[in-house]
């Protein structure tokens, strides 16, 4: 039945797109340790922007970009005060943006209609290519979704990465060893940011209109549980952890369930309970950080 | 090498440290002994600029470093360990190490990511230096060990080998006999005295534990209070009455 392949298809578009921004979250958070609690503000500030200039007649791509780029100069302007604190500062200002950003989106009528949300995004189209169907779209998103797991990958396992690794785990002794962590933090951040602006973009593009609620902080702890499941630190980790929550959640919607039963209540009480389960059990998750090993390259066979 | 002059650190109305001066020339073991909370760590921590001084001046190779960021400090060639060991526990020794390089071209965001040569090369050449100095400290087998899951002591070598990884001038060492065994401490002092030796490397040593303070050093500093109240080589301190009555409380 052409229905269910289509069910399948919008399916798998919405993983990749939260598989972007899981894997974004992670660098943030899993990897150099920032607890960022506005991502799905960045998410929305990359949607928003795409949509409003693709409406006024700019190209999918360069649109893109945009958002991209604002959601990345936001994170930027948010570190300058943030990143030089040491402590949970980082917490409460992007928690303050989330908030922030919400109700820009909702209270800038003239701009983005506000509760009323933006209709008629165009679809998305390159080089003459329009990804209009949900098959076609498919597509451009898996490619957006390889093209963030690649730059992730490379990051994490240079230098860079290390050091990110290293502020995670303990921010004085690299200082210690003469590296500007202000500098470090910074990136990951405008980086992981501008990964849920691309995220934000795809999403209105697809869906063709988007309104408020679709940014506010339930998806960044929903990303959250993401990647404390998936196992913080591990980007395949963050992606199979996707694959099976936004599973779960859409196929929540298919159960029937008892009239006493609210599904969004459901939902939330088997996550948490699941998040709580596997702190206690499975504190590295699913698939935990990979461990980096010398000795094979040095030639040292262990017989 | 290195000057401190007229240093004082002020905790709200606390003086943890008070007009302290001391110099050091290169190629020394130098010691700082006193009771506890005499200020010794808030010293070490004025110097590397992980505290900004109330007052007074530090110079390092006779330019004056006092209040710079901690990394520039570093950078400049001071390295550190910690009294309580600051190791990162889910990374393991070979990485730990591998951070310590200074100016590693990796550590650019684009040409990291590219890993273009020079990255690899000098990676390369990191991993058998890391190499070379775990072997000396006996920690080969140790190199893909995740730091968390090592003994104390096995820590506090990987963090002493690891400051030595920057290829520092000056190297601060906040207590590094304390919980490890006496074999493997006298081991450690041998290491220290060979590096002054035949690197001409300089120490700046905190330590509780005075027979390996006496047999160590080549001239010590005591504080009592935040106050520098002798200073001379290990014999004069020990037989001053200043350093005797702090010590005993009389």
């Amino acid at each position: 039945m052409p229905s269910e392949l289509s069910l399948v298809v919008h399916l798998l578009v919405v993983i990749t797109i939260y598989g972007i921004l899981s894997i974004a979250l992670n660098l943030i958070m899993g990897v150099t340790g920032l607890f960022n609690i506005g991502h799905a503000a960045f998410y929305g500030i990359g949607a928003y922007t795409s949509a409003l200039l693709a409406k006024a007649g700019v190209p999918w791509f360069f649109a893109m970009l945009a958002g991209v780029f604002l959601a990345g100069f936001i994170a930027f302007v948010i570190g300058i005060p943030t990143l030089r604190l040491v402590g949970d500062y980082l917490a409460v200002v992007t928690m303050g943006l989330g908030e922030i950003a919400r109700a820009v989106f909702k209270n800038w009528i003239s701009l983005t209609r506000g509760p009323m949300g933006l209709p008629g995004i165009p679809h998305a189209s390159l080089l003459g290519f329009k990804f209009d169907t949900a098959e076609k779209f498919l597509l451009l998103s898996v490619i957006s979704l390889l093209l963030v797991y690649i730059i992730a990958e490379r990051l994490l396992h240079s230098p860079f990465g290390r050091v990110l690794k290293g502020i995670r785990e303990d921010e004085t002794a690299v200082q210690a060893l003469g590296k500007n962590t202000y500098r470090f933090k910074m990136w990951a951040l405008i980086i992981g940011s501008g990964m849920a602006g691309l995220a934000g973009s795809l999403f209105a593009h697809y869906i063709t209109f988007i309104d408020p609620s679709s940014f506010v902080m339930w998806l960044t702890f929903f990303i959250f549980l993401i990647i404390m499941l998936g196992g913080p630190g591990n980007n395949l980790g963050a992606i199979v952890a996707t694959v099976v929550f936004v599973s779960l959640r859409e196929g929540l919607r298919f159960i029937s369930l008892p009239e006493w039963l609210n599904p969004a209540a459901l939902q939330q009480l088997l996550f948490g309970v699941l998040l709580i389960i596997t702190t206690i059990f499975m504190p590295r998750g699913f698939i935990p950080e990979r461990k980096v090993t010398y000795r094979r390259h040095q030639g040292h066979a262990e017989n | 090498m290195l000057r401190i002059e007229e240093l004082t650190k002020d905790f709200g109305g606390l003086r943890a440290v008070n007009r302290c001066s001391f110099e050091m020339p290169e190629g020394m073991i130098f010691g700082l002994i006193g009771p506890n909370g005499s200020g010794k760590t808030t010293v070490f921590n004025l110097i590397t600029g992980f505290l900004p001084p109330t007052t007074g001046r530090v110079f390092f190779k006779d330019q004056e470093i006092t209040s710079l960021p901690s990394y520039v400090i570093a950078q400049r060639g001071i390295a550190r360990t910690f009294q309580l060991v600051r190791v990162f526990h889910r990374m393991t020794v070979m990485e730990n190490l591998l951070m310590a390089p200074k100016h590693q071209a990796g550590e650019n965001l684009l040409l990291g990511m590219l890993r273009v040569p020079r990255v690899r090369r000098q990676e390369q050449e990191a991993i058998e230096r890391a190499m070379e100095l775990l072997a000396v400290m006996g920690l080969e087998d140790l190199a893909d060990e995740y730091c968390g899951n090592l003994s104390f002591a096995e820590q506090k070598m990987v963090e002493m080998t690891r400051a030595l990884m920057t290829d520092p001038d000056l190297i601060l060492l906040d207590e590094p006999a304390s919980g490890i065994n006496p074999s493997l401490v006298n081991q450690i002092l041998d290491y220290i005295r060979k590096l002054r030796d035949e690197q001409g490397k300089t120490f700046l040593v905190v330590e509780h534990d005075m027979r390996v303070i006496m047999n160590l050093c080549d001239r010590i500093a005591v504080l009592n209070y935040g106050e520098k109240i002798a200073e001379g080589t290990p014999d004069e301190v020990s037989n001053a009455p200043e350093v005797i009555d702090a010590y005993l409380g009389v």
